[in-house]
């Protein structure tokens, strides 16, 4: 088991490391097979430890890292129920990326760096997710970070994408500095910073901790949730990821990096269920990221950009999961959205692929004949996201909503902005589709493509390239679309409804969370009518909302192929201008500040270092006259010298 | 003759060796008028040594002379290592070191 563990964090680096070094000499078949196997390897790893696994949690130590009196640091790494969820989504997963991008990437001269980034990107979230100390996490959380970065910008000669790696890089750090402030008041509090230990002792000091302790703990921890997860206030940098590869975007920034504040929060939930303060506070940011981000949703041109709020939107739904207590069905959306948006974003992907690098879904349409593999996959994707049973988003969409309508008080409120979200979700998702795949087909016009080639099918000749006729993407990606298509399909099973008495996932994930119900009270058991009411609820929504949004742009764009001007419209299109706010509040006075510390730095201390060192300098310059060579020179001195200490001396 | 005559002698000895080194640009009489101030100052250290009936004034003397041997192979050597160097016995022309 142990040795399981170490090869599960290990293959990735060692992959990294042979990338790296024989980046050059390796020809592209044989670094795709390295990059692929260095997550195969992993996966199959999890596997076999899944059905080895008997419930108790197993420690595997590397060798020591920090050892001293005070703070003992090993590279120990924690298989337990909640991280071997997380790896096997994270391995699997992103085994299927790294095969799509085998695929995806084909003609891209930096495809060994590209893998070897990838993999490096998955050794760091394993790292993340099995580290045994906050410590251990925290380097895997920056690890993923510095890998988002580097993926972002992944094609850095457009200085677009250098600027959204930099944009996503240092919203991020706002987050990490909570995530530390958390760890100092941890460690402070109890001496140590293994996370099992953190909480069993905060669970056996329940009664006696300081609560506004606990609560601040809680609350920094969420400000670091909110910088990786893309939450109110600092989500901004999300949707500009979107400017790295399309399997960057499905892999880190929808199925695996983003949901780390969820499972940051999910690890250390018995602080949040001790805080109630804290609890609402990621209740109400959840639900108002949802909410937010699904408007914005509902006007966006580039498919990549839908997607990327629907990201944002969804995981405000695990945090409101999280937020009200009902962990589980957090967790349950986490692994069904990896499905699913993974599945979307590999499919935009496709999409982008067959129509060289066109992003913006007015430009597209009528896509269903020419990428039959595409378009259902895309389809079963869109079902799932949009909760319409029996695909997977609405079980998990569903326990969180009905977790939130069947309690009391604020929690209520917010189920129900939480049921808007629902319908604004199946109407973006299902305008997207039809823009995408159905109607007529606009592109080739405009101002790439062949303008003067005339119709769209009939062009016989042997070009080879043709604009005007996409054609479906290789097996190494639409293979990966299929098998997320199926998991998308049969996702929701890991958790049926509690009439259906088959929560596999709830009953795996009891013990990790048994010691926040213990605080917070078993969760709340609805009755069937209370269920089926919720189900039908949400599903008559989500239907209504798929068919608007479908009718209204199985045709065609219509008036929204303009960019609107005034009203709403205009607002939701400029992304609320939350950019352009932040622009003025916060980028440019950062700018002004750094300016006039720029202006100090080279004045002032610039100006000191470089005095003294101009004195010295010409200070040598006046003392080395004295050294001309000449002997008579010396001479002179040297007999001036001998008669002035005569004079002094006698 | 009182001790005050060697005196006087070896001041002038020693100025005619100073005003030498700095006035002459042959490096061989720059040499000899170094050698010229060196025995001014034994001189002096003999003829002190004598007056005031010590023995320490000259066999410091002494000293001085075996170092004054010492310096001239030395000194000497350079001289004709660097005058195979250049051909040139001319102080002017040495200016290499210059810093």
């Amino acid at each position: 088991m142990e040795g399981l563990i170490q090869t599960i964090v290990l293959a990735p680096f060692v992959s990294v490391a042979l990338l790296f070094l024989l980046r050059r000499q390796l020809p592209k078949s044989a670094a795709a097979v390295i990059g692929c196997s260095a997550v195969l390897v992993p996966f199959l790893c999890t596997v076999a430890a899944f059905f080895q696994f008997d419930g108790t949690p197993v420690t595997a130590t590397l060798t020591q890292w920090m050892t001293g009196s005070v703070l003992n640091v090993p590279f120990a790494f924690r298989l337990d129920q909640l991280s071997l969820t997380w790896t096997l989504v994270v391995t699997g997963i992103g085994f299927l990326i790294h095969v799509y991008s085998v695929g995806y990437m084909h003609e891209d001269p930096s495809f060994t760096r590209f893998f070897t980034y990838l993999n490096l990107f998955v050794g760091s979230m394993l790292c993340l997710v099995l580290g045994d100390s906050m410590v251990l996490l925290f380097l895997g959380w920056e690890g993923v970070g510095l890998c988002s970065y580097l993926l972002i910008g992944f094609w850095f000669d457009e200085e677009e994408n250098a600027k959204a790696g930099q944009k996503a890089f240092v919203v991020n750090r706002i987050g990490d500095l909570g995530f530390l402030v958390a760890m100092v008041l941890v460690f402070k509090q109890f001496g140590t910073l293994n996370i099992a230990d953190v909480n069993a002792m905060a669970a056996a000091q329940a009664a006696t901790l300081d609560p506004t302790l606990v609560t601040w703990i809680a609350l920094a921890l969420f400000v670091g949730c909110c910088g990786k997860s893309a939450q109110l206030p600092l989500y901004t940098w999300l949707p500009d990821a979107m400017a790295g590869p399309t399997p960057v975007s499905a892999l880190i920034h929808a199925a695996t990096m983003v949901t780390a504040g969820i499972y940051l929060v999910a690890r250390m939930s018995i602080f949040f269920a001790m805080s109630p303060t804290a609890s609402t506070v990621v209740a109400v940011v959840g639900c108002a990221t949802a909410f937010f981000a699904a408007t914005i949703g509902l006007r966006q041109r580039d498919i990549k950009k839908v997607l990327a709020y629907s990201t944002v939107s969804q995981l405000g739904y695990m945090f409101l999961a999280l937020g009200i207590g009902a962990y589980t069905a957090g967790v349950f959306h986490v692994i069904t959205h990896a499905f699913f948006k993974a599945l979307l974003f590999l499919g935009a992907g496709s999409v982008i692929h067959a129509l060289h690098h066109e992003q913006d879904a007015m430009r597209m349409g009528g896509l269903k004949k020419y990428l039959p593999i595409t378009h259902k996959t895309f389809l079963i994707g869109s079902l799932a996201l949009a909760g319409i049973a029996p695909f997977a988003g609405f079980f998990s969409k569903d326990k969180i909503l009905g977790a939130a309508l069947y309690s009391h008080g604020l929690p209520q409120l917010l189920g129900v902005f939480g049921l808007i979200t629902a319908l604004l979700t199946a109407f973006y998702t299902f305008r997207l589709y039809a823009l995408v795949f159905q109607g007529e087909e606009r592109f080739g016009h405009g101002t790439h493509g062949h303008a003067d080639h005339g119709a769209h099918g009939g062009h016989g000749g042997g070009h080879g390239h043709d604009h005007a006729k996409p054609h479906e993407s290789p097996l190494t990606m639409t293979f990966p679309l299929m098998v997320l298509a199926v998991l998308a399909v049969l996702g929701g099973a890991l958790s049926l409804p509690h009439f259906a008495h088959s929560d596999l996932l709830g009953k795996f994930l009891e013990p990790i969370f048994a010691p926040a119900y213990a605080v917070l009270g078993a969760p709340h058991e609805h009755t069937v009518a209370q269920e089926v009411g919720a189900m039908l609820v949400s599903l008559v929504l989500a239907i209504g909302g798929a068919w608007f949004g479908f009718s209204k742009f199985s045709e065609g764009p219509g008036k929204q192929a303009e960019h609107s001007t005034k009203g709403l419209p205009f607002l939701l299109e400029n992304k609320w201008f939350v950019d352009e706010i932040y622009n003025v509040l916060v980028v440019g006075p950062m700018r002004a500040l750094s300016h006039l510390a720029g202006f100090f730095d080279r004045l002032v201390v610039d100006g000191l270092v470089n005095g003294v060192a101009g004195m010295v300098r010409s200070a040598g310059g006046w003392i080395r006259m004295m050294q001309n060579g000449a002997l008579h020179t010396y001479a002179l001195l040297f007999i001036l010298g001998a008669a002035y200490l005569a004079i002094v001396l006698l | 003759m009182s001790v005050f005559h060697y005196y006087v002698v070896a001041a002038i000895l020693f100025s005619i060796g100073a005003g030498g080194f700095l006035l002459r640009r042959n490096i061989l009489v720059m040499f000899m008028s170094v050698e010229l101030m060196l025995n001014a100052a034994n001189l002096c250290l003999v003829a002190a040594s004598s007056s005031f009936d010590l023995a320490r004034g000259s066999s410091f003397a002494l000293v001085s002379i075996a170092v004054a041997a010492a310096e001239v192979g030395v000194g000497l050597a350079i001289i004709i290592a660097w005058f195979r160097l250049r051909p040139s016995v001319d102080a002017g022309d040495l200016q290499e070191l210059r810093g």
